[in-house]
């Protein structure tokens, strides 16, 4: 095509007549417009926008024109020559895009296909409601004491009012440790670390206590041998019921909900008096909102106090617990307290990091 | 305690509107455990009282089976043959059946029934359900053939009709108690329910009709009428010679002496029936009137046959060596400790908790000897769980018996044997031994409302102590304060401090009155730093992967050989329990890795083989020569030296931190191959914890069971060692059938030190220079030693040193490893010249040559 346009002919022909122009840009046009793709388009650039091409060879003939043509055909030129050159843009964004679209169709995934390289673990819910009991209670200013398992019978018993034959001393289901005089068992409650507590922290004592506990019961599905507990200990000058109340309350809508509460029955427990047993008002309860049974609480009994050097004629307090097993078992529905014992990766999972 | 409504409220006043529910509602509001509310069974149909007239024993049959004519009366027929039934008592022989079976319009009318018990006679009452009769459990009874006869109604059993569980024969009545065709739902008293309660182990007095009859009618504030109010006549002279040698273990004895008593006379029927709804069969007259007495009033009754006790009675201890053939036909060991009755042929009673055999009274005693005494109740309490006896007796003496109602229940023991067994009272009655008065307990009258949080009404202390028996008192103490002393009752052996007396306000005034109010607590503290790093590495190991779990610490000593740990190690010499739920598992855990592995076990059985567990959990270290707790009692805080030494006495007891891996860690899949868990990552592990409480982890070579001996690294913390990881040893891995290549960590959480400060590092923002060396050495030289010389060689400017790769093989040599490290230098202060760092790294270069004999790799 070039040749056409050939430096000796160009005398000749009028490269600058208008039919001339029109037809160099329609032919640039008709070659853009049938590129397919983007190697096409490059390759037929040249031959309509590079130095040989024919509006380029026009331009050049401009200088040799009379001078009062040159302005005219140097403007029809241009002309001309935009149009291509624009021909030439607009096919090559619209071919740009239709390979950029097609690179990402090309590049798609099934983002289905799973990637547990190294799958996440997860944290016993046991151990997280326990932290979210703790936590509850340090909101209210309470601090988290710990103490041994393996305890020795005065902590376990003594201190906290049981008599050496007295009944409630073998309620408890106790595991023995270590020879007949050893006086070690393991704890049957985490009621121990409230002794201990009381004999080495100032008052007032603001404590809460979860902990692992233990008694002779065989596995079943509502049984456990070792299990958990949180108990809570609040003395202080002027500590009454309605303050055990007040915050049991507070603990069980923070548990269990807003519309969540608690009711005392009368009850017996060697450490406190007046004691009480603990209904929790549960309102995603099984066939409907209501009443389950949760954990023991009461006024710590003033013996306690005398063996653990407080004055009770100075200070009162109150005392609770509740089972963890127990509380997580009906919140989460858990149907068989094994399942939480034997430590299957599937029951574990689910849960996560927190429960 | 099983209870009939109707026996509890047989003392009470109340209107007859009162539902069993609002009983059951009262008993739970003021602290008696309702266990269980059991109607009996609904009846419907014809259920007659029926006279056995006649028995025909059928042989044909595998069990002995009767086919009985039993006159049932007639509904249409008016009352009047009751004369005629009479006569029937001796009527028991065939030929008078035949005779009888003669249509003969005089004779009552019978009904053939078929009966697979055989603990009746003719003659005797019993409780026919007809035809068209519907017992308990919807059990429809007609008309039917069955063993080759027609059966027109069944003969019941006490169980059949709901009134217990007693099934050991049917249900015959006393003579006399009613009669043929009479509707039994009447006689039996149906329309009743047995209430099942549980009263705490305080309220000793509440194991009775009397403390319960008391509790309802504190409850409801309706009078109580109350059972053992009962004039005690003047005794002339003793029932028995009796001497008290141990009063601390018996405070009041009494005896009193029933003879001439019909040995063979039945109980009444009211009384059986009573204790058959407490769960209690009858046995004989005097034994019933001992165990009714006891159920009524709460005081545990014993009989003796008086023929049977040899010379004077004697109470004291048992001496070394003594036995006794207890009611039940054992023969027991008798403890120093147990108190007992004795006469001149040696111990003949375990008192307060079984009689013993040889003074039983038996079918033919017409003499007997009624006792009642106030045993010690912790004495009690010692002796049936040294005998493991826990017979209803020691249950309530050892929960505190009334000392005032020993006379009282002997002397309603004898009456009832006087009037239902023709006994007559003998004169005497023995009442040794002293009860001391109950002591006076004096609180400020506000303390209720105080304890409570509640004002309450005026009089309502002094109106809630009187009612349960108190004798009260108000007055003003010196400091002007309003007080109130209040003398219990004497069957309230728990009521001993202002504490108990509150209690007895609260819970009559209902719990349910106290407000509900937050404390003033101070501001706390929030979680220690201990708290708060074990939640951060419990975390750092679940994100990581890890699943916690929590396993028991009970393993059986023989892990410690599938460990291969030397007969020396410390880690065998755990605790043992003493009564442990399984035989062989009874030692604590001095390690978390018995409980871990046994909980992979359980996991790849059940089709798991990819497991990363954790645990974190205290372990039981024993120690060597630990002293026995001291005991220093609890009437105050204890010295300090007995405190310390009882601080000592308990192990201890440090929080430890396991992981065991095992099948892959990074997981096989559609993206390639995965990696099976290695030493690397049990070490990792350690590191991640270490990090999650800010510290750095160091690790050296160590062979320490159950790991593998090349395979094995000691974690430490500065130079503290801290624990250990790698890969358990095959033989351990063998021993315990557990995967392949299983690996473990384990470290003392406790005794990595807590970091108390982390000081925020400089960061320079002038570019680093990066340079890589590659280092030969011996192939024992630990990597971590030869990063520690290039880093102490490179001096200020290095900034870190990566490992990121190790050679062994030909172009190294024999014995050799290469081991090609990052280098990262920086200077806080200007852009660092390459030959800066140049030479920087030809110092650490240098460092490792002279410590290892590293060699620079071309």
């Amino acid at each position: 095509m070039s040749e056409a346009f050939d430096k000796q002919e160009s005398p000749q022909v009028d490269p600058l007549a208008s039919e001339k122009l029109a037809a160099a840009v329609k032919a640039a046009e008709e070659e853009f417009a049938a590129a397919a793709d983007l190697d096409a388009l490059a390759g037929v650039k040249p031959a309509h926008l590079g130095d040989q091409a024919p509006l380029s060879l026009a331009r050049r003939e401009i200088g040799s024109l009379p001078k009062e043509r040159k302005a005219e055909a140097g403007k029809r030129v241009n002309e001309a020559r935009q149009t291509v050159q624009a021909a030439y843009d607009a096919r090559l964004a619209a071919l740009q895009a239709e390979r950029d679209e097609r690179v990402l169709r090309e590049e798609a995934v099934d983002v289905t296909l799973p990637w547990d390289r190294v799958p996440r673990g997860a944290r016993h819910p046991i151990t997280t409601i326990a932290e979210r009991v703790a936590d509850v209670f340090i909101g209210m200013g309470y601090e988290v004491a710990e103490g041994p398992e393996l305890e020795a019978e005065w902590f376990n018993f003594d201190a906290l009012n049981f008599g050496k034959d007295h009944p409630a001393r073998q309620l408890q289901d106790t595991f023995y440790v270590g020879d007949e005089d050893s006086n070690l068992v393991l704890r049957t409650h985490t009621s121990p670390v409230q002794a201990r507590a009381l004999l080495h922290r100032d008052l007032p004592v603001y404590i809460v206590c979860p902990g692992r506990t233990f008694r002779t019961d065989e596995l079943d599905s509502t049984h456990t041998p070792v299990f958990h507990q949180v108990e809570g200990l609040a003395v202080d000058k002027g500590i009454t019921m309605a303050h055990l109340k007040g915050t049991l309350d507070a603990f069980a809508r923070a548990i269990f909900g807003e519309e969540s509460g608690t009711r005392f029955r009368p009850h017996y427990f060697p450490f406190t008096e007046p004691s009480a047993e603990v209904d929790v008002w549960f309102p995603e309860k099984k066939g409907g909102a209501g009443w389950v049974e949760w954990g023991g609480c009461g006024m710590v009994n003033p013996n306690v106090l005398r063996a653990c050097g407080v004055d009770p004629d100075v200070y009162s307090g109150f005392a609770f617990g509740m089972g963890l097993e127990r509380t997580l078992q009906f919140r989460n529905g858990i149907p068989d307290m094994r399942d939480m014992v034997e430590g299957d990766v599937r029951f574990t999972l689910p849960f996560g990091t927190e429960a | 305690m099983r209870v009939p409504v109707s026996w509890l409220k047989e003392h009470l006043e109340l209107s007859d509107d009162v539902t069993t529910e609002a009983l059951v509602d009262a008993f739970v509001r003021i602290g008696i455990e309702v266990e269980g509310v059991e109607p009996l069974g609904t009846v419907t149909g014809p259920l007659v009282i029926g006279r056995v007239v006649e028995i025909e024993e059928l042989t044909e049959f595998k069990k002995p089976i009767r086919y009985c004519q039993v006159e049932v009366g007639d509904a249409d027929l008016d009352e009047a043959d009751d004369d005629a039934d009479s006569d029937d008592d001796t009527a028991g022989t065939g030929d008078a059946a035949e005779d009888a079976e003669e249509v003969d319009p005089t004779r009552p009318r019978t009904n053939g029934i078929i009966c697979g018990a055989s603990n009746f006679a003719e003659g005797d009452l019993v409780v026919v359900a007809l035809p068209g009769a519907v017992l308990p459990g919807d059990f429809t009874i007609s008309a039917r053939k069955t063993y080759g006869r027609v059966s027109e109604g069944m003969i019941c059993s006490a169980r059949e009709l709901g009134l217990g569980e007693d099934h050991t024969g049917i249900l015959v009545l006393p003579s006399g108690t009613a009669s043929p065709g009479d509707d039994a739902r009447e006689v039996l008293d149906l329309d009743d329910t047995v209430l099942e309660l549980a009263p705490t182990p305080d309220r000793g007095y509440a194991l009775s009709i009397r403390g319960l009859s008391r509790e309802l009618a504190c409850a409801l504030d309706v009078p109580l009428g109350d059972p053992a109010k009962i004039e005690v006549p003047e005794a002339e002279g003793e029932a028995w010679p009796v001497h008290i040698e141990d009063p601390e273990g018996c405070r009041r004895f009494v005896l009193r002496r029933v003879t001439g008593l019909d040995a063979g006379a039945p109980t009444p029927w009211w009384m059986r029936r009573r204790l058959l709804l407490s769960g209690m069969r009858s046995i004989s007259l005097a034994v019933d009137v001992t165990n009714y007495v006891m159920l009524e009033l709460g005081h545990p009754l014993h009989a003796f046959d008086t023929g049977s006790i040899k010379g004077d009675l004697v109470v004291r201890r048992a001496r070394q060596g003594e036995k006794l053939v207890t009611l039940d036909d054992a023969e027991r060991a008798l403890d120093p400790d147990d108190v007992v009755i004795a006469d001149d042929s040696g111990v003949i009673s375990l008192a307060g908790t079984m009689g013993g055999a040889s003074t039983e009274i038996s079918t033919d005693s017409t003499d007997v000897l009624l006792e009642a005494a106030h045993w010690d109740p912790p004495s009690i309490s010692r002796t049936a769980r040294r005998h493991k006896l826990f017979s209803e007796a020691a249950k309530r003496f050892e929960r505190f018996t009334d000392p005032q109602l020993c006379a009282v229940a002997v002397e309603r023991a004898a009456r009832l044997l006087r009037q239902y067994g023709e006994g007559s009272i003998r004169p005497g009655r023995t009442d040794v031994g002293e009860v001391p008065p109950m002591p006076a307990i004096t609180m400020p009258i506000n303390l209720p409302d105080r304890v409570a949080g509640v004002r309450y009404e005026r009089g309502v202390t002094v109106g809630r102590l009187t009612q349960i028996g108190c004798k009260v008192a108000v007055g003003t103490g010196d400091d002007g304060t309003a007080l109130v002393t209040a003398v219990p009752p004497s069957w309230r052996g728990d009521l001993a401090q202002p504490a108990d007396l509150v209690e007895e306000v609260l819970r009559l005034e209902g719990y349910d009155s106290i407000p509900s109010t937050l404390p003033p607590a101070p501001a706390g503290r929030g979680l220690t730093e201990t708290q708060r790093r074990r939640r951060t590495v419990s975390r750092a190991l679940a994100e990581a992967g890890y699943v916690e779990v929590l396993p028991f610490p009970f393993v059986p000593a023989s892990v410690w050989d599938e460990f291969g740990l030397p007969a020396d190690d410390a880690r065998r010499r755990g605790l043992t329990v003493r009564n442990p739920l399984e035989a062989d598992k009874n030692q604590l855990a001095t390690s978390l890795l018995p409980g871990l592995l046994e909980t992979v076990q359980r996991n790849i059985s059940r089709g798991f083989r990819d497991l990363a567990l954790f645990h974190i959990g205290q372990v039981v270290l024993p120690g060597e020569g630990r002293a026995a707790a001291p005991d220093p009692g609890v009437e105050a805080r204890p010295s300090d030296e007995d405190l310390a030494a009882l601080e000592r006495a308990v192990p201890a007891q440090p929080q430890h931190v396991a992981v065991v891996l095992t099948g892959q860690r990074r997981r096989s899949g559609w993206w390639g191959e995965g990696e099976t868990a290695n030493w690397a990552d049990a070490v990792q592990a350690a590191r991640t914890i270490a990090e999650a409480g800010g510290v750095e982890l160091r690790t050296e070579a160590a062979d320490l069971p159950p790991w593998h001996p090349g395979r094995c690294a000691r974690l430490l913390v500065g130079d503290v060692a801290v624990g250990h990881a790698g890969e358990l040893h095959p033989k351990v891995v063998e021993a315990l059938g557990l995967p392949k290549r299983t690996v473990a960590m384990e470290l003392d959480l406790d005794a990595v030190p807590l970091r108390d400060s982390r000081p925020a590092p400089s960061i320079s923002p002038f570019p680093p220079v990066l340079l890589d060396v590659a280092l030969v050495t011996g192939a024992d030289v630990p990597s971590a030693d030869l990063a520690a010389s290039l880093r102490e060689g490179a001096g200020e400017l290095i900034e870190d040193v990566t490992l990121f790769d190790t050679y062994t093989g030909e172009q190294v040599g024999e014995g050799k490893r290469s081991l090609a490290y990052k280098l990262r230098f920086r200077a806080a202060d200007r852009t660092l010249t390459v030959e800066e760092a140049t030479q920087a790294r030809d110092a650490a270069v240098a460092a490792a040559t002279e410590r290892f004999g590293a060699v620079l790799r071309g």
